[in-house]
């Protein structure tokens, strides 16, 4: 790749001076994500092109890389050797290893191979003091200091600028297929959660309002004898079919009205709430496109034990995130001076107050 | 932040007793010299303090009083588990109450639709899989303490275990703790979903070594257990071809449950000791479990086994039944006793490092060996680049207890040196912060501290532990000078 840079050195500049001027920097990488949390304001600081594959190993299983390489370089690499990053955050377009550890988003694969923070080994970061940090690392097993590679992930930027990341990668299977039943949103619930509590090689499972989709991934004889125990009928283009879904590119997503995302224990029943609904993660991530206000769609999710935060369209200045209990707040604002003493890093993204 | 491991008490333990006896009973609290002795030291018995109190609570309302009282006098607080940790993290304090959550041992909820366990933080992990079991269900990480160690402990240090390879370690199994922070907030991290809003204060807790919080609660991720599990055996005349082979099992598209190295005198200290069937002449052995559906293991025995001879195998055995599966595995997980066997002591060391340097690591350990005068035997979680040399020394011998640490610390600084890092699962604690100075530069542990300030202010919550403070590692600096440059140039050196 030859537009591949090392822009760190300049990053960290800009990030000093906003830190003596106190001046809030809005960080931004493909824009992906720019729908994503709270609308900010703040001078932009663009981090996409500080690129390029800093070293990948397939036998250690690792790939590193700087934060605004696009996820599509990384991952069509990884194929080249046969591997890929299971947890399959969504890309939307053009999206940048950066933008996808900054959200946490993860895809279909999440209940079963793990989310992207699972995948996190390490992280180079701009603090907001301008420091360039480093922890965690190369290896897959690693307790020296704090976690701050993995506490990264999800924050939104608001704790520090990646700058490069390590992760963790996995041989891709041998077979994968996909079939697909139609049943009851009652039924495709019980069985998704029945199903995942067998052992069986399932990877994903998901159900769209009328179908049931569970992706079997691993040796040909495993997928096989699992696909006589499950039944159904076999999608024809599976791949697509997940990547659509990853990518929200099923009709389901399109449109302007708020689209809720749903973090929930798997096997909880449907949930009274008006609007139309798309369940992934084996019940566990649900999608909900409803002009329900936001306090009703929280109570409703808080309810079962889980958490509501709108993920697009809806009102962007105000909350988006779930509330939080006040010593956790506390707990939040204290992170972020210990990290951005100055709160200029992408500040009010993820909530209102920091 | 005051060095509070070291300050006085500001109220007399007299009064601190009577205080703690308004909400506690009378045997919760211990004070006398007899009783407090067995919680001088944890797993690393190399170091030793008399605690000032223990106190063993049975509610967590109890636990929440006996933080606002420690917070109110600004005494600092030790959790304890099981107490089997491996670094110091559970040395109390001799001016510090040990607070004790061996009473906490309940499961508390099996939820076989969800495929969790919430579970107090006493409990034993084998506990969990053994409750779980009839659901068809198990909890993945087992560390080789399982028997005995608490699921606190192995939050609070992220263990790991045999299977960690496929299936991950604590942190990528735990779903929600609940715990204390030092002025006695309640938190909830997570819980029983996959994700929570805000900051991932679950991964920060994870691995913290005591440091931030004092968990009360934990919700854990229960997989199904697998169909079946093979495990095989492979002998090698020489360690660079036993480090090969688990580079091709894995180049090969194969991810394990598990995959163990040992080398010759771990070999020959575990058949000794549980007898199980290993080749006491090969110079190191590989342990490959695979597992999941039936048809899967088949396939990737065959496979398995055909790259092990490639790779220049001296013999590869597959185990017959499930009972030999047992004898094979019993061996590498009593391995750390089975060396206490034939030494008088030994120290434990957990540095990781990336798998191609292991034939280069483990050459130099053997040299190092030499120049200490003091024999190591090596247990490796090859498939994770984790490696546990074990020194064998023997501490009534004057000098050798210090010869040895300085020996491991120079096993864990080669393990920088190579990339990797000073500690895989068993955490800091007290007895690698001086090699923290070597892995982290000064921005990073000042991070550090800031983190620990947002959680525990005044610094009271296992003070002295995991993050060593600047001034210590400019005294460690400066007597340790690699290559004619002081570590942390910008400290002031006495
Ligand atoms: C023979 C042997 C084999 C071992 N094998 C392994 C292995 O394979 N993998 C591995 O990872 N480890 C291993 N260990 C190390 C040890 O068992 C683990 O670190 C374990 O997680 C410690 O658990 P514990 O309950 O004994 O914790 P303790 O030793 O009591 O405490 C460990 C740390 O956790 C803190 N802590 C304990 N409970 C809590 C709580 N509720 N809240 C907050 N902090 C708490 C303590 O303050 C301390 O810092 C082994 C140890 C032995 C003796």
């Amino acid at each position: 790749m030859n537009n591949n840079s090392d822009i760190s050195a300049q990053l960290a500049e800009r990030v000093r001076e906003a830190h003596t001027k106190g001046t809030a920097l809005n960080i931004h990488g493909g824009g992906s994500k720019d729908f994503y949390g709270r609308q900010t304001d703040g001078e932009p600081l663009d981090v996409s092109a500080h690129r390029g594959i800093v070293s990948y190993e397939p036998t250690e299983l690792v790939v590193t890389a700087r934060a605004g390489t696009p996820l599509n370089d990384i991952e069509a690499a990884l194929s080249e050797r046969g591997q890929m990053i299971p947890f399959g955050a969504p890309r939307f377009v053009n999206c940048t290893l950066g933008g996808a550890v900054a959200s946490g988003l993860s895809g279909p694969g999440r209940p079963y191979y793990g989310a992207l923070r699972d995948f996190v080994l390490g992280v180079k970061i701009i603090n907001g003091k301008g420091e360039i940090l480093n922890f965690g690392g190369q290896v897959m097993k690693n307790v020296a200091g704090y976690d701050v590679s993995r506490t990264m992930v999800g924050a939104l930027g608001t704790l520090g600028v990646l700058v490069e990341i390590s992760i963790k990668v996995l041989p891709q299977p041998v077979s994968k297929l996909t079939v697909q039943k139609s049943l009851a949103t009652d039924v495709a619930l019980d069985a998704m959660n029945r199903w995942s509590g067998r052992p069986l090689p399932i990877t994903a499972a998901c159900y769209d309002g009328n179908n049931m989709y569970l992706r079997l991934c691993g040796s040909n004889a495993a997928v096989d004898s699992a696909r006589k125990k499950l039944g159904g009928e076999l999608v024809e283009t599976p791949d697509e079919f997940w990547q659509k879904l990853r990518d929200h590119r099923h009709g389901f997503f399109s449109g302007e009205r708020p689209l809720w995302r749903l973090s929930v224990p798997p096997a909880t029943p449907q949930i009274s709430l008006p609007g139309k609904w798309y369940y992934d993660w084996g019940g566990a991530q649900r999608w909900l496109r409803s002009d329900a206000p936001t306090e009703k769609v929280q109570a409703a999710a808080g309810a079962v034990g889980g958490y509501a935060e709108c993920f697009r369209h809806g009102d962007r200045a105000a909350e988006v995130f779930h509330p939080l209990p006040a010593p956790l707040m506390k707990l939040h604002r204290n992170l972020k001076q210990a990290f951005d003493p100055r709160g200029i890093l992408n500040p009010g993204r993820l909530y209102k107050d920091f | 932040m005051r060095a509070q491991e070291n300050s006085r008490p500001m109220i007399d333990r007299a009064k601190m007793v009577r205080a703690l006896h308004e909400f506690l009973p009378v045997t919760a609290v211990l004070f006398e010299a007899e009783d407090l002795r067995p919680y001088e030291c944890d797993g690393l018995s190399a170091y030793r303090h008399i605690p000032w109190l223990v106190v063993l609570p049975e509610t967590v309302q109890q636990i929440q009083q006996i933080m606002r009282l420690c917070h109110r006098y600004e005494i600092p607080v030790v959790a304890r588990g099981a107490g089997t940790g491996l670094s110091g993290g559970a040395l109390p304090l001799e001016n510090g109450v040990l607070l004790s959550l061996a009473k906490f041992n309940q499961i508390l909820d099996i939820d076989p639709r969800n495929r969790i366990a919430r579970v107090q933080p006493g409990v034993r992990n084998l506990a969990i899989s053994e409750a779980a079991a009839e659901h068809g269900l198990y909890y993945a990480p087992d560390p080789s303490s399982q028997i005995a160690c608490s699921i606190g402990g192995n939050v609070a240090e992220n263990a790991g275990g045999v299977h960690c390879l496929k299936y991950g370690l604590t942190v990528h199994n735990v779903l929600g703790v609940k715990a204390f922070t030092m002025n006695g907030d309640l938190i909830e991290l997570g819980g029983a979903t996959f994700d929570s809003p805000g900051y991932d204060l679950l991964a920060l807790m994870t691995g913290s070594e005591g440091m931030l919080a004092v968990i009360v609660e934990v919700t854990v991720k229960l997989l199904p257990i697998p169909e079946r599990a093979q495990i095989l055996l492979a002998a090698f005349d020489n360690v660079e071809r036993a480090g090969a082979a688990v580079a091709a099992i894995i180049a090969d598209g194969i991810i394990p449950a598990g995959l163990e190295m040992m080398d010759n005198p771990a070999i020959r200290a575990a058949e000794d000791f549980v007898h199980a069937g290993y080749p006491v002449d090969a110079a190191a052995m590989l342990l490959c479990e695979l597992d999941g559906t039936n048809e899967e293991v088949s396939e990737q025995v065959m496979q398995v086994r055909r790259l092990l001879q490639q790779c220049g195998a001296s013999e590869v055995r597959t185990a017959q039944d499930e009972a030999e599966r047992a004898r094979m595995w019993a061996g590498r997980k009593a391995a750390f006793p089975a060396v206490g066997r034939i030494s008088p002591d030994y120290y434990c060391m957990d540095g990781t490092i990336p798998r191609k340097q292991l034939a280069h690591v483990l050459s130099r350990i053997g040299e190092m060996s030499k120049e200490y005068d003091l024999p190591v035997a090596n247990v490796f979680h090859a498939g994770d680049g984790n490696l546990h040399p074990l020194i064998l020394y023997d501490a009534n011998r004057p000098g050798e207890l210090e010869r040895t640490e300085e020996f491991g610390g120079k096993i864990l600084e080669l393990c920088v040196a190579v990339g990797g890092t000073i500690t895989g699962e068993h955490g800091v604690g007290v007895e690698k912060i001086n090699q923290m100075c070597v892995q982290f530069p000064s921005a990073e542990l000042q991070q550090f501290h800031a983190v620990k300030a947002a959680f525990d202010p005044l610094g009271l919550l296992n003070p002295g532990k995991a993050v060593p403070t600047l001034s210590r590692c400019a005294e460690f600096g400066a007597m340790h000078v690699h290559g004619g440059k002081l570590p942390h140039p910008e400290l002031d050196r006495f």
